[in-house]
């Protein structure tokens, strides 16, 4: 088993640098001259050239790719050729704010799907299951933003029992920073619960038709019992795999989500970069962006094996 | 059955109103009209106007054109590229089909909305990059269906006997893998759809869409943000066109998943 | 202890249905697929599929059993009533040591064997801690007969528990039966082979289309049908050197 899970530390490990390769010659590819773009149109030739000495982008790419993505593995993402800061510190402070963006969402999510799903497969033969798979229907065809959009004009406009935006970070104060959470949260999740709840419905039907429930029902226990101790494992393989594809969509939904919100996340920072072309600033978010969904899938993949023993391969 | 029907039935309204609006729509889009702002429901407006005194059906109607011709598009180059892809790593010795579905994962690591950034920061943002952006984002699902639908194709006697008789791999694929899967690939087109069309209004929501004035759903959602406490209407038009064409695809998908599944696991 | 099932119907697949079962007695049910065999096990453990219905009477030591609460029936199935189906393959948990599903009747109706002694039992020594998928099928098949046998049932029914596996591993499974089934438990084995019958029951039914068209001892029914039916089964079997 342990050759297994090395194996796939490898493929992470290579995937990562591929990645890695990849966005750094994309943003090469960029037409323009960043120097260029940072002195405007007046600078001089002398000018220019010492800001791209300065910015160290006359040099061949390869020197580049290995400066750059060895400062990264340090944590340092070099200067925004616009802004002249640092990238790292501030790309680690927007990515606190995401991830608890997507924490959030991820909970209400799960919090919703599990119930909603197992419900649904369980009367999947009545109204009631029919009902709540028809509305996961439904749900998943709001976009999340629009859901925000919603959520707003319902729970911050109308009724004002929550701000329409803005962040409060944790340590400052931790009633604000809930309050400023929920419905950011909500909307990501609840789109994110209905898409869910369609995949934990599959798998609990799945199950429920498994022989191994009747025979755990035939040595006495009552079906919810037997659901529970036979099938739940079972049935969380597939839904762990839809999770961790959701995660991928969530980082995403979350950029969209922040617009709405005014959230100071990664997403802000990555649209505000592209808009100002600030390129190195686009590359290091979208390297994180990327690593982040390759170790949810590599994190997905060892989960497998601890979940369902047959894929241990010994 | 009933999936078929109502997917297919909303959809189809997509379509009519985007087809309809070559030839009419009750007003021009993209017309200022000061004097008739932000009109209700009603009257010769029936989903009233904008801000800016632009019919809100009219927009909805050409705004359904750019929405079908991102899924068209973007699911297009995904099927074109993927399919050939995934038959191929299907078809090919274990570890060159292994290798290749490695790459598949890598390209997923780039999904859509990110991909379609990118590229708008270095293409210039419209259309044409996210339809483009989204197609390549989408070509994953489609190589892994496909290689998954070769690979039970491969063993079924058909095809043990086409080989045997040292037919060449291209007709194989051609004759016997193509049509075999055409199923699959038909209900991962529609699912595709789907997700193009809501990573296209995400798109034109954040600005990286279909640049104005071309009507677009997404971007006239991004417009009703400043007036949505007085004028809800003009994010409920554009929200519920969305979720209509999205809720389509996805019964369409769904249904015809249903009516292929038994067929298919007779013919293959 | 005595089951007596009484005018048993399931929906059309099983018609008027009578019969009754003794302390000890070990009753073959046979009839080929579709018959209603099956479905008749399933009604007296009341694991019959949502959709099917049961009527008529099936009553366990004067107690009726259709129609009873789930609490009163699952306090029954793994502790007087038990059993063993047709296929292995899918009948236990994959994510579960095996060790820990087969003392889960003890665990549930409070009786203490350990996992060894109750595999060691059915000749599966040592492995406790696998898991489903290490083992064969016959391996498995010896599983089930173990869960079913933890609480000493006062009645076993097996639903063709070895036409799933080779011809060698059957004869194994059938003399673990057997053997392993104390005396005064009741065995009930559905089968659609004549042989097998002939050597693990002492009475025998023959179930058609859902009714019962002949019902005797084994000898009795083997030498001297007086059904069409069982006649044709006689001759399609290869029982020539019993007889």
């Amino acid at each position: 088993m342990t050759a297994k899970v090395l194996r796939r530390v490898a493929i992470f490990v290579v995937s990562v640098l591929v990645a890695s390769i990849v966005v750094f010659l994309f943003m090469a590819v960029l037409p323009g001259d960043p120097a260029q773009v940072a002195l405007g149109v007046n600078a001089t030739p002398e000018l220019l050239a010492k800001t791209r000495a300065e910015f160290g982008i006359d040099r061949p790419l390869v020197t580049q790719y290995f400066d750059w993505i060895g400062g990264v593995l340090h944590g340092d993402f070099g200067r925004s050729y616009v802004t002249r800061d640092t990238i790292g510190p501030q790309l680690l402070d927007r990515l606190g704010v995401t991830l608890w963006l997507v924490g959030a969402g991820m909970l209400v999510a799960l919090v919703i799907a599990i119930p909603a799903g197992t419900f649904a497969a369980v009367k999947h033969r009545k109204a009631s299951g029919a009902g709540v798979s028809g509305l996961s229907q439904i749900g998943v065809a709001i976009p999340a933003f629009l859901a925000g959009i919603i959520l707003v004009q319902i729970f911050a406009v109308q009724l004002r029992w929550l701000p329409s935006g803005g962040w409060t970070p944790p340590d400052q104060d931790a009633g604000e920073f809930l309050r400023g959470l929920i419905l950011p949260a909500l909307s990501l999740g609840l789109v994110q619960g209905a898409v869910l709840t369609r995949y934990v419905r599959s798998a609990v039907l799945d199950t429920l038709g498994q022989d191994y429930l009747r025979t755990a029902r035939s040595k006495g226990l009552r079906p919810g019992q037997a659901l529970v101790r036979h099938g739940l494992r079972n049935a969380s393989v597939p839904v762990v795999t839809v999770l961790g594809l959701q995660l991928a969509t969530l980082l995403i939904g979350a950029v969209v989500v922040e617009r709405v919100f005014v959230l100071p996340g990664l997403g802000s920072m990555l649209l505000d970069a592209v808009s100002s072309r600030d390129l190195l600033t686009v590359q290091g978010i979208v390297l994180v962006l990327v690593v982040g969904v390759l170790l949810v899938n590599f994190v997905v993949d060892v989960l497998y094996t601890v979940l369902d023993p047959r894929l241990r391969g010994s | 059955m009933r999936n078929l029907v109502i997917g297919g039935v909303l959809v189809g309204l997509v379509v009519l109103a985007a087809v309809l609006s070559f030839f009419w729509t009750p007003f021009d889009p993209v017309r200022v009209d000061a004097a008739h702002r932000l009109l209700g429901f009603g009257g010769s407006n029936l989903f009233g106007t904008d801000k800016f005194g632009r019919d809100l059906l009219s927009q909805i109607m050409v705004g359904a054109r750019t929405t079908l011709y991102v899924g068209v598009v973007a699911v297009g180059i995904a099927a074109v590229i993927g399919t050939p892809l995934g038959i191929l790593a299907g078809m090919s010795p274990r570890w060159l089909g292994e290798f290749v579905m490695r790459v598949n994962d890598l390209v997923l690591a780039f999904p859509a909305l990110l991909l379609a950034i990118m590229f708008g920061a270095v293409f210039g943002a419209d259309t044409l990059t996210a339809m483009v952006a989204i197609g390549i984002a989408t070509i994953p699902s489609f190589a892994r269906i496909a290689r998954s639908g070769t690979l039970q194709v491969m063993s079924t006697e058909f095809v043990l006997a086409a080989r045997a008789g040292g037919r060449s791999r291209l007709t194989i694929a051609v004759r016997h893998v193509l049509p075999n899967i055409s199923g699959l690939l038909i209900v991962q087109a529609s699912v595709s759809f789907a997700i193009a069309v809501l990573a296209e209004a995400a798109l034109s929501f954040l600005g990286f869409g279909t640049r104005p004035p071309t009507p677009s759903w997404g971007r006239m959602l991004q417009e009703s943000q400043e007036l949505l406490t007085v004028q809800p209407r003009l994010a409920l038009v554009p929200g519920i066109a969305i979720a209509v064409a999205v809720l389509g695809f996805n019964l369409l998908g769904d249904g015809l998943r249903d009516r292929l599944d038994p067929r298919l696991a007779a013919r293959v | 202890m005595t089951l007596s099932v009484t005018g048993l119907r399931v929906s059309s697949l099983v018609r008027d249905v009578s019969f009754e079962i003794g302390a000890g007695a070990r009753v073959g049910l046979i009839g080929e697929s579709g018959s209603g065999k099956s479905l008749t096990a399933l009604a007296i453990m009341g694991l019959l599929p949502d959709e099917l219905h049961a009527s008529g009477s099936v009553r366990l030591n004067g107690h009726e059993l259709l129609g009873s609460s789930e609490k009163d029936l699952s306090r029954r199935r793994g502790d007087e009533l038990a059993m063993v189906f047709q296929e292995p393959m899918t009948a236990l948990n994959p994510a579960m040591r095996v060790g820990r599903q087969v003392t889960e009747p003890g665990r549930i109706h409070g009786r203490r064997r350990s996992a060894e002694e109750l595999l060691d039992a059915v000749g599966l020594p040592g492995t406790a801690r696998a898991y489903p998928h290490q083992l064969s099928g016959g391996q498995r098949q010896r599983v089930v007969l173990a869960m079913a046998l933890a609480n000493e049932p006062s009645l076993l029914i097996c639903d063709e528990p070895t036409t799933a596996l080779d011809v060698t591993v059957q004869a194994q499974i059938l003399s673990l039966i057997k053997t392993s089934l104390p005396a005064e438990s009741a065995l009930l084995f559905i089968t659609h082979d004549l042989a097998v019958v002939a050597s693990v029951c002492e009475r025998v039914l023959v179930m058609l289309d859902g009714e019962i068209v002949e019902a005797g001892s084994t000898r009795e029914v083997l030498t001297s049908p007086k059904h069409e039916y069982t006649r044709k089964l006689l001759d399609a079997s290869d029982l020539e050197a019993r007889r």
